[in-house]
Parts: structure tokens; sequence; C-alpha cells
């Protein structure tokens, strides 16, 4: 368990930017919070009075949903703004509506957006917590962060753990979020992609790269499978669908390679048939859903303590 | 005409090997001696104890943004800013609105410029018409319109016929040609330098190869050619040694670095602040010091600042959205000094090379020296004097510096231009 310090943090941006002591402190604030989800009065009055805007530039069905079921979990009152039918169209350049949600006395922003650092960007403009919902290929911290607390709930830890990542790495803020997160924590990481879709100084991040994937799934306590987008317009000149089952999808044959207590990831939406076999994605080795449930109160505990740093800053 | 008389500055001028404690007299406009205890009695004396004494310094690199962009800069900002950071002569570049395309276009920039300009603004004419790399201007023509050099700046000709007959018929004009050498299908969507950091951020590439594999081919046009040409803005190790290594064989190649370049790496980009971004990119800190290097050796041979105005609102944006460019006048001083003297790396009149004459010599402008004769463009400088670069500051109409906040060394604070005291005790004198 970490240490009750302080939080001082009133933004999640990236867990590049976190040590590990403040990780740990999340997750275990996240399993106090999960408890919450398991009453008939699914509701805590910890934010209650404040104000959260969730501005979606770009299409989320889940983690929309979940960072919205978090919040009225913690009794907060929460906007939803369609960026698509906003002054966004109009031409208003996203300081101007942080300087306008600003003046309507906003206190937590959440923000997805097609465009790396666009968290870091708004958080120049506004006083409130800005918590990032996938900004580009930059980060995707509270998906990491349910993807490391499904992990330590199973193993109990996270030190020492082997836990392979599969897809599209290049283009993956999930995967870039994991990588910081995991490696921080002392799990040993390794990538496993076709060359044309990891990253180019895949090495430096601390972690083995490899695109056999037999070989990155021997040993794994884990593996956290991505979504591959086939239709990206660089993906295009890439092996079939087909081509990509054969050689990189997570199968029950591949399964029986591994160890028994091997668990499989995977942020959604998944395509089934395509990197992922249907009979691994119900399987007994998955916890896809379990992880959804993880998210809620992942993301309680990043509402809570970020907006915990913004009262003392007061 | 009011004369002035400088006296007891450290007067650098290293076009005469000069670098002594002496006085200076400017009459009529001119440089009329350079000499220990002048007297003259018609003279309005400058107190230069203390201070250093240079040939006002002349920028090869600046986009005035007058005409069609004046919510970025005008010629009346710009030319203030330069004033500031001791620039007497500035270059823009034509990628203006219109473009510095034809001898019309260039009169009507000229107006503008007599009636505002504090400091001597030269135009640089563009090589094609609207700067499409399709076909070329009229080179004469905009020779006698006033162009002091030509270039297509940001869209640096494709095709490789067509840079080799603006070579030949540059040459022939006697306009010096410069060339902004990036490969674009090599650099293709990149914001950034190439790397981890962009790939950590998650930030597309330019790589360096994206500007040395064109140095290389303008290397081979020049030398096919036999003309002269000057490279914009160096930021990559390799060029600097590509360029090195053309003048040893006796090519006609000069280069500029900016001052960003050689004080700044990728890393400021981790922040996704707009004034991190820049073409060419920061690049990583093997090339920094390369640059320095290349200043150092002779590989490149002028500091020019890259001056680029852009507005607020088109800089606190997404990184990918940003607009390329960060202005330098107003502190291109201070940062060369700072890193390239104040290091032990070079002396303070190689620096005044680097500043004034070596890019007076580049496009053969009369300026740059402090030799009698000379128009009296002299900028004084403390050079221990220390101050925090603040927003409030900044004379030029943009405020796109990713040094706002940061200490600076090295501050101007006289100016003479013409014979004009334009800049007085740190200010504009109008």
């Amino acid at each position: 368990m970490s240490d009750n310090f302080a939080w001082t943090k009133k933004d999640l941006l990236g867990l590049e930017y976190l040590s590990a002591g403040e990780i740990t402190r999340i997750l275990d604030t996240a399993a106090s919070f999960k408890e919450v989800s398991t009453r008939d009065i699914k509701k805590v009055p910890a934010l209650r009075g404040k104000t959260a805007v969730n501005l979606f530039y770009e299409p989320s069905t889940r983690t929309r949903v979940s960072f919205e079921v978090a919040q009225k979990r913690l009794s907060c009152d929460v906007v939803n703004m369609d960026m698509k039918a906003s002054s966004v169209l109009k031409g208003e350049t996203l300081a101007d509506t942080g300087r306008n949600l600003e003046a309507l006395k906003i206190d937590i922003f959440i923000i997805r957006h097609s465009y790396a650092g666009a968290a870091n960007v708004l958080s120049k403009f506004v006083k409130g917590s800005v918590i990032n919902a996938g900004d580009g290929k930059h980060e995707h911290p509270t998906q990491a962060l349910l993807d490391i607390y499904t992990l330590r709930e199973k193993f109990g830890k996270v030190k020492g753990l082997n836990v392979t990542i599969v897809g599209d790495i290049e283009h993956s803020r999930v995967a870039r979020s994991n990588i910081w997160g995991l490696t921080k924590l002392g799990a040993n990481v390794t990538l496993c992609a076709p060359p044309a879709i990891l990253p180019k100084y895949a090495d430096k991040f601390g972690v083995k790269v490899t695109s056999d994937i037999d070989e990155a799934l021997k040993d794994a306590h884990a593996v956290n499978v991505l979504r591959m987008q086939f239709e990206r317009d660089d993906l295009k000149a890439f092996p079939t669908p087909a081509q990509y089952f054969k050689t990189y999808a997570v199968t029950k044959e591949r399964l029986k390679k591994c160890r028994p207590d091997i668990i499989v990831m995977h942020p959604g939406p998944m395509n089934r048939g395509l990197e992922i076999s249907t009979d691994v994605a119900d399987g007994k080795n998955s916890v896809i859903l379990e992880q959804v449930t993880n998210g809620i109160a992942v993301r309680m505990a990043v509402l809570f303590l970020t907006s915990s740093a913004v009262r003392r800053g007061e | 005409m009011q004369n002035y008389l400088i006296k007891q500055a450290r007067v650098v001028d290293p076009a005469n090997n000069f670098d002594a404690v002496a006085d200076v007299l400017a009459l009529n406009g001119q440089i009329a001696k350079v000499a220990q205890n002048i007297e003259r009695k018609d003279a309005v004396i400058i107190d230069g104890k203390g201070l250093l004494c240079a040939p006002g310094f002349v920028d090869l690199h600046a986009h005035l943004r007058e005409p069609g962009y004046e919510g970025k800069e005008t010629i009346a900002s710009g030319s203030r800013g330069a004033a500031k950071g001791g620039y007497t002569t500035i270059c823009m570049m034509p990628n203006t609105n219109p473009a510095m395309d034809n001898g019309y276009a260039l009169g009507v920039a000229q107006k503008i410029i007599e009636q505002d300009a504090l400091v001597n603004v030269k135009i640089i004419g563009a090589i094609t018409k609207e700067r499409k790399g399709a076909e070329l201007t009229n080179f004469a023509e905009l020779k006698a319109a006033g162009a002091a050099a030509l270039s297509d700046d940001g869209s640096p000709l494709e095709s490789q016929t067509l840079m080799k007959e603006a070579l030949l018929k540059a040459a022939k004009t006697g306009l010096p040609v410069t060339s902004h050498a990036e490969d674009l299908k090599l650099a293709g969507k990149g914001v950034m330098n190439d790397g981890f950091i962009s790939s950590k951020l998650g930030l597309a590439g330019m790589s360096n190869e994206s500007e040395w594999k064109a140095v290389e081919r303008e290397i081979d046009l020049a030398r096919q050619t036999k003309t002269p040409l000057h490279f914009c803005h160096i930021s990559t190790k390799e060029a600097c040694e590509l360029i090195r290594k053309a003048k040893k064989e006796g090519l006609k190649i000069t280069a500029e670095a900016a001052p960003h370049h050689f004080t700044l790496t990728q890393s400021e980009c981790e922040s996704f602040s707009g004034n991190a971004k820049m073409n060419p990119p920061l690049r990583a800190a093997a090339d920094v010091e390369a640059v320095k290097q290349a200043l150092k050796d002779g590989a490149l041979d002028a500091i020019a600042t890259d001056h680029a105005p852009h507005a607020p609102h088109e800089k606190e944006v997404e990184f990918e959205l940003a607009m390329f460019g960060i202005i330098g006048l107003e502190t291109a001083f201070a940062l060369s000094h700072s890193a390239l003297v104040e290091s032990g790396l070079i002396d303070v009149k190689k620096l005044i090379e680097l500043m004034s004459l070596n890019p007076a010599r580049i496009f053969n402008l009369k300026a740059g020296t402090l030799t009698e004769g000379a128009p009296a463009d002299i900028a004084l400088v403390d050079l221990n004097e220390e101050w925090v670069y603040s927003q409030e500051e900044i004379l030029s109409a943009s405020r796109n510096s990713p040094y706002i906040g940061r200490k600076l060394k090295g501050r101007v604070k006289h100016v003479l231009c013409g014979g004009k005291l334009i800049f007085k005790d740190g200010r504009i004198n109008e």
C-alpha cells in the first residue's frame, strides 16, 4: 500500500508524468472506491457541488460512459459536450473553449482529442483539473491505469510480472501509457507487432521488442491485445486481415503454449476474429469485462485525487 | 543631421581586424573616424564606457509579414524589434501576400519601407511566381526593383532542372540565391524532430535526412553550375559536414544558422507548446553542438534569425495545428553571445563577424563594418546586463518566443542607423 501523502497534481495528462508512488496511490484509492459500485445505492458525496465537463472531440463510447458513470457515483454534476456540434466548427480554438468553460467555473475537464498533447494545451488555460481521456497517439492514462489495476488484482502485485502488448503499437496511446505505468512499477514489458507498426524508437522505451508472437507470449502473465485499425490509410498496404489473424492474433492454440494463469486484456472495441479469436475473448483467461468494471473505480479515484489537489490550491 | 561621438567604447570591427577601446565619430550619417581621444564640438556625446561598439547587425532571414499578414507583424513593428536587437539591416523573405515575385509588388513594399521602417529593410525576391516552384520570376526586373537576393523561402524548389536554371540566371543577374533545404517528401507530415521524443509524444517526426538530402542536392547543383549558393537555417550535424566538405572543394557555398538551433533542443517540444514548433525543427543535442562547432570553424558563415512572427491564436493551439516559426530579432545577440562567446567557443570579434560582416558580404550589402565612409550603422551593447525576457517588452507584433521568462545576458543599449540614434538607453528613440 502507498503512503497517504497529499496529492499535488491537479491534472492527469499522462502516466509519464507520475511517479511509481503516485500510480500506486491511484490504484489503492480505486480499490476503496470499487466497493461503491457493488452497493444498492451506488453513490458517495465525494464530489458533490463540483461540475465536470466531458469534452469529446473524437468519438468514444466506453470511455465517455465510464467517466460519466464514475462522475455520477461521486455525486459530481456532469455536462457532456458534443464537440462536433459545438463552436469548434465555427473555428474556436482549444484555448478559447478552455477560457469560456473557465468563465463557467467548471471544476473538472475530461478531454478526448485526436491531436497529441491536447490535454496538455488545455491545462494551460483552465484552473480546474484536466484529465486526459486519450490524445492522439500520445497517452490514454486512465485506460492504462485500469489495465494495471486489473493486473494487480489478479496477481496481487505488478513488479516482476511479464506483460506483453500485441498490435498496432505505433499508433496506440493505450500502449504508450501502459509502457510508462508498467515499467515504472517494475513489470517486464514486451511489445509485439509487425515491424511496420512498431514505434521507430521502440527499444528506447525500456521494453523488449519482437515480431514473433509465440516468443512474446512465452512466460507472459498477461497479454494486452490492441485493436487493429485496418480502416486507417497507412495500413492499406499492410498484410490482409486474414494474414494478420494467422500471424499475430491471440487464439486458443497460442494460449495452450502459455502460462495456464495468463490473463487476456483488450481495451476495446474488439475486432473478433481479427486480433483476438472469439473463444479467447469469451474464455476463462479473458478479463476484458472486469477491465470495464475496474475502469469505473479507477476513474473515480482519478477524479477524486485530482480534485483534492485543486481544493488545496485555492 | 545630428552628429554623434561615441566615447571610450570597446570597438570591435572585424573588417578592420580591430578590437580596442576607442572613440567613434559619426558625421552626416557616415562613419568619419575610429580613433583614440577624438574631440568634436558639434557632435552629441554617447558614453560608451563599458559597452561593446559593433557594426549594426545584419539579418539575412526575417519574415515581416507585410503586405498581407499584418496581424502577425508589420514592417513598422518588425523593424522596431530589429532595432531593439541591435540590427540595422534586415532582409525580408518574399512569403508575403502578394509574394515578392514582380517589380510592382517590390515597389509597393519599398514604399511601406520608406514610410514605416526604422532600420534598413532589404527585400528578398521570389525565385518562382507565387513561390509555387513552377515558373521562374524575372530576376532582372526584381533586381531593378531593389531585390537583395532570391529565395522561395519555405517552399523549396522540388524540380532540380528549375533550380539549376535559377542558379545560372541569378548568377548572371548578380543576385545571391538562398535555399531552404528541405526534402518535402522525407519531411512528410512531421511537426518536430524525429527521434525517441517524437515517438513517445506521438508526434510525426522530421528526420535529419530531410535536411541533409536536400543540402546534398543543392551542393551538387552548385557544383554543376559553378554558381554561388547560400543555405538558410542549417540545423543538422550531417548538413554542417556536407557544407564543410563543399567549401574545401572550393564551391561558392555559404550558410547561416539560427540562434534557436544552437541554444535549444527537441526536448522543448515535450510541453506541447506551439512556441517550440519551427521548421527546421529543434534537433538533438549532438546537432546543437555540431552547429556551434560549424559556426566556429567557418563551415557556417552567419547567424540569421529566421524571425517568424505568428499571432497567439495560431500558436496556443494543439501542437500539430500550430504554425511553424518563432520570433528572434530581439533575442539573437544575447542568445548567441551567451552560447558562443561566454561558453569560450569564439571571441567577440568572431561573433560580430557572424552577425554583421559576413551576412553583409553574402548579400553584397553596404553594411557590417565601421570603416570610414561606411554608413553609421552601430550597435552599442552592455555585455554584462542580465534581464528576464518578458512578453511585455516585445516590440514585434507577435509573442511566439520560447525564451519568454528566461534570463538573457548582453543587452543592446543604443543603436545608430544611418547616423540616426534610433534606439537610446534601451528604448526606441523617434
